[in-house]
């Protein structure tokens, strides 16, 4: 190449950098976090939206009476304090006076009463419903007391209500039928704008009761490819990030002016067999196969080592160490036994995995199937779209389940729709078990909090026993950021709340 | 002029074909836009909970009464709500559409005036070292998938420039064209690509073609130059195989992008129907998929049209 070309080549370059500098710069909002996430809200109902994305975007502009801080104690939102009666029967909260909503009202107990009435009344399909089925009434009698009136002792709904799905909402929006069409929170910041699977503008509340805000708002940009956020993140176009994919996350710290922030989430990856089906229905070939699946495998082969064997029991003040759970280490030699003592030899079933959801789910289920062919049993993978995967499940109609479940931060909220005998999903585990039930309403009705550990270890050492599903492991919950911002704690429940301290620089 | 009255008038029956289709083979798939809203937490819910939600969906009645309902909203122009929108699908698409539309344009821009021209350099050069790299580099660009084209170019961007493309949201030409066309210009070149390599396939042979004509050699033997020969009198003879491929191409494109959509988070028609079906938002899945089917009849029917203005000896519907 002759000089008079290469000066060409460069001023062209030039010219193109110039250009696109010009097209791609965007304008500088000193104050306001550009944040992006590959999947978006599904709706603005706090009551109704169980969907990660939403109950994520839900938290900034609602608050619930109590919420958790990032060790999972319950502490103030709505409610400044509160108390359970000796006999668990009787929950009085006292109402923080500065709490106001954003269209200027204060935050009342007639609201509180008009939220959690909504949240039971049938109609409304509220998520949480069936947490709060033991309210019988509810007490407004002052201008800041709450009292509900519960008909069983019932100590984990204080840890039920730590939740978006159980946010406090105006009455007044409720009589004008204006929840999911209008967002009127008292939660830290409001929401301006919202394009359904494109955009979500919002901005700080600076009547917070919660205290004051370093940014002065956030705008959150949908970009489903988790390589493009990275690539997004790594060009200083984007501040802060969720990420969902650990092969991305991982890719994080390898740039200088990245932080990757890693917490391990309550969901659980799990293997769930169908226990109403020959030969899973045989107590001996679910031990043999608990015994012949190696879990820290699994989590090398298929999550790239982000993860962590877990127990049924994800929550850091209730967990075991795995390794004193039944054969959490794997025993081909006993898994053998077992498998013979069964009296069953070797045999074929089908498991179901969503495809994407997690996004190892698919690599699961192929260790899993390496893993299991060691005593005989042949797994035939199914991989089906979410909404497919999902209605399948519901109907239990599956000999095995790859499954990513959502975890709580009490174990009864956590397993009680599964493992008690009016379990509303006793339909997808297929499983009743006496031992399981009294324990779970042990746990229930038990308000020392040494003694309810005790009760739930119990209540796991039986479950992993009976091995109506195989635990495998937690994933960690991911965010990105660039260096410039701080101030994030992250959460095992995977909450943003912790926005509400972030500056940038 | 018979001929266009006829296909105009064979619109209405294929795009009631496509909405039953549609409209059937979104309901066939099992999931519906409860268990797409609430995923496993469906399971929760009690049946007097079910009816309620079915109601509000629109999805508590039989599939005839359902389909008959949306097509008398749709003779009066109305395609029904979006339930994750919760706006009129009409509104949506015409929001989406002109990115769409913007991205089409330029990436055939771009194909094009890649393609024509390397194809005809190619076929002038027929069998040459440098015929063979060409044929080479459209075979690659053929084969590599656009996912991994857009990928390598946003990384390829951030990593050594800096900087990647707007996402997210789109910027009209209207408002802003030079940020508008700053944004869509790696999307429609990742689109463009694979294009380009066929437009240049197209060309190259039907050039060959061409030049072994006899009104070539006549005009060859009158002393017509390589330049003249080549550009006046043969590439427009040689450019109807590459107006058939780029109509029916257009015709995809208006469709969407799906993959370059998603990847370079752009919100055109491709993620909009990839959104409406994941989340089982019926009345957007059909309102829009109709309306990508009228798009890609009306531009089939342009294609027609243009051969007679290419080549006067063609007589569509002649005697």
């Amino acid at each position: 190449m002759n000089w008079t070309n290469t000066r060409k080549l460069m001023t062209g370059l030039a010219i193109a950098t110039a250009l696109s500098t010009v097209a791609f710069a965007l304008p500088a909002e000193a104050a306001t976090l550009r944040m992006a996430w590959s999947q978006d809200a599904t709706g603005l109902d706090p009551h109704t939206q169980p969907a990660f994305p939403s109950i994520r975007l839900l938290e900034l502009i609602y608050e619930p009476l109590v919420r958790l801080d990032p060790e999972l104690n319950v502490i103030p939102a709505i409610a400044a304090s509160w108390e359970f009666a000796p006999d668990a029967k009787t929950l009085t909260f006292k109402l923080d006076p500065n709490a106001k909503f954003t269209n200027g009202a204060q935050v009342t107990p007639a609201d509180v009463k008009a939220s959690f009435e909504r949240i039971l009344n049938e109609e409304t399909a509220a998520v949480a419903r069936s947490n709060f089925l033991s309210i019988d009434t509810i007490e407004t009698p002052d201008a800041e007391t709450v009292v509900f009136n519960l008909k069983t002792a019932d100590v984990p709904i204080l840890v039920a209500m730590a939740t978006i799905n159980a946010a406090i909402v105006p009455a007044s929006e409720i009589e004008a039928g204006k929840i999911g069409t209008e967002t009127v929170g008292s939660g830290p910041f409001k929401l301006d704008s919202w394009e359904p699977n494109s955009r979500e503008v919002l901005s700080a509340n600076p009547d917070w009761a919660g205290g004051d805000i370093a940014i002065d708002g956030i705008t959150i940009s949908v970009l489903p490819d988790e390589t493009a956020i990275l690539a997004s993140l790594r060009a200083g176009q984007t501040d802060f990030a969720l990420l969902n994919d650990p092969l991305v996350a991982t890719m994080v710290p390898n740039e200088a002016n990245l932080q990757l922030n890693r917490v391990p989430g309550l969901a659980y990856n799990v293997l769930q067999l169908n226990p109403s089906r020959p030969p899973m229905d045989n107590l001996k070939v679910r031990q043999a196969m608990s015994c012949a699946i190696n879990r820290q495998e699994i989590v090398d082969a298929a999550l790239a080592g982000e993860g962590q064997v877990t127990g049924p029991l994800t929550m850091p003040a209730f967990a075991q160490d795995p390794n004193s759970l039944f054969c959490y280490e794997q025993d081909l030699e006993k898994a053998k036994q077992l498998m013979a003592e069964s009296g069953v030899s070797g045999f074929t079933a089908k498991v179901i995995a969503a495809t994407g959801e997690p996004p190892v789910a698919a690599s699961e289920a192929q260790v899993l199937q390496a893993q299991l062919a060691e005593i005989g049993v042949n797994l035939e993978i199914e991989m089906m779209e979410l909404n497919v995967y999902v209605d399948t499940w519901l109907a239990g109609n599956f000999d095995m389940a790859v499954a990513q479940n959502g975890g709580r931060p009490d174990p009864f909220p956590m397993y009680n729709r599964y493992f008690t005998k009016d379990g509303n999903l006793l339909k997808v585990s297929n499983f009743v078990d006496d031992t399981l039930d009294t324990l779970m309403r042990e746990g229930q009705a038990e308000t020392d909090p040494a003694k309810r550990v005790e009760i739930f270890h119990k209540f796991e050492n039986h479950l992993v026993e009976q091995s109506p599903w195989l635990w495998l492991s937690t994933g960690y919950g991911y965010t990105a950021q660039l260096k410039t911002v701080s101030g994030f704690v992250p959460s095992p429940t995977g909450t943003l709340f912790g926005l509400t301290e972030v500056s940038i620089q | 002029m018979n001929y266009v009255v006829q296909r105009l008038l064979t619109f209405p029956l294929i795009l009631l074909g496509v909405s039953i289709l549609v409209f059937v083979s979104i309901r066939l798939v099992p999931g519906d836009a409860i268990t797409a809203m609430l995923g496993t937490e469906a399971g929760l819910l009690t049946p007097d909970q079910r009816a309620a939600l079915a109601a509000y969906f629109g999805i508590d009645q039989p599939i005839w009464s359902q389909y008959l309902r949306w097509l008398s909203g749709l003779f009066q122009g109305d395609l029904g709500i979006s339930s994750i929108y919760g706006k009129p699908v009409l509104s949506i698409i015409l929001e989406r559409f002109p990115l769409t539309l913007q991205l089409a344009l330029m990436s055939m821009l771009i194909s094009l005036s890649v393609g024509i021209p390397l194809g005809v350099f190619a076929a002038t050069r027929n069998e040459r070292p440098s015929d063979l790299i060409v044929r080479m580099l459209a075979m690659l660009g053929q084969s590599t998938p656009s996912f991994v084209i857009g990928v390598l170019i946003i990384y390829v961007l951030s990593v050594f420039f800096g900087f990647v493309p707007a996402m997210g949201t789109f910027t009209p030409l209207t408002v802003d064209p030079l940020a508008s066309v700053g944004q869509l210009i790696f999307p429609a070149i990742t689109l463009g690509f694979a294009f380009a390599a066929s437009v240049t396939r197209i060309s190259r042979s039907a050039m060959l073609d061409v030049l072994s004509d006899d009104y070539i050699r006549t005009a060859r033997s009158k002393g017509a130059s390589q330049r003249s020969v080549v550009w006046r009198h043969a590439l427009p003879n040689a450019l109807i195989p590459v107006v058939t491929l780029s109509g029916v191409e257009f015709g995809y494109l208006l469709g969407g992008a799906v993959i370059v959509e998603q990847i370079f988070a752009l919100p055109g028609l491709g993620r909009l129907v990839l959104d409406a079906i994941t989340q089982r938002d019926y009345a957007l899945v059909e309102g829009t998929v109709l309306f990508i089917a009228f798009n890609f009849l009306l531009v089939n029917l342009l294609v027609d049209l243009a051969y007679v203005a290419l080549d006067p000896r063609i007589r569509i519907g002649g005697r």
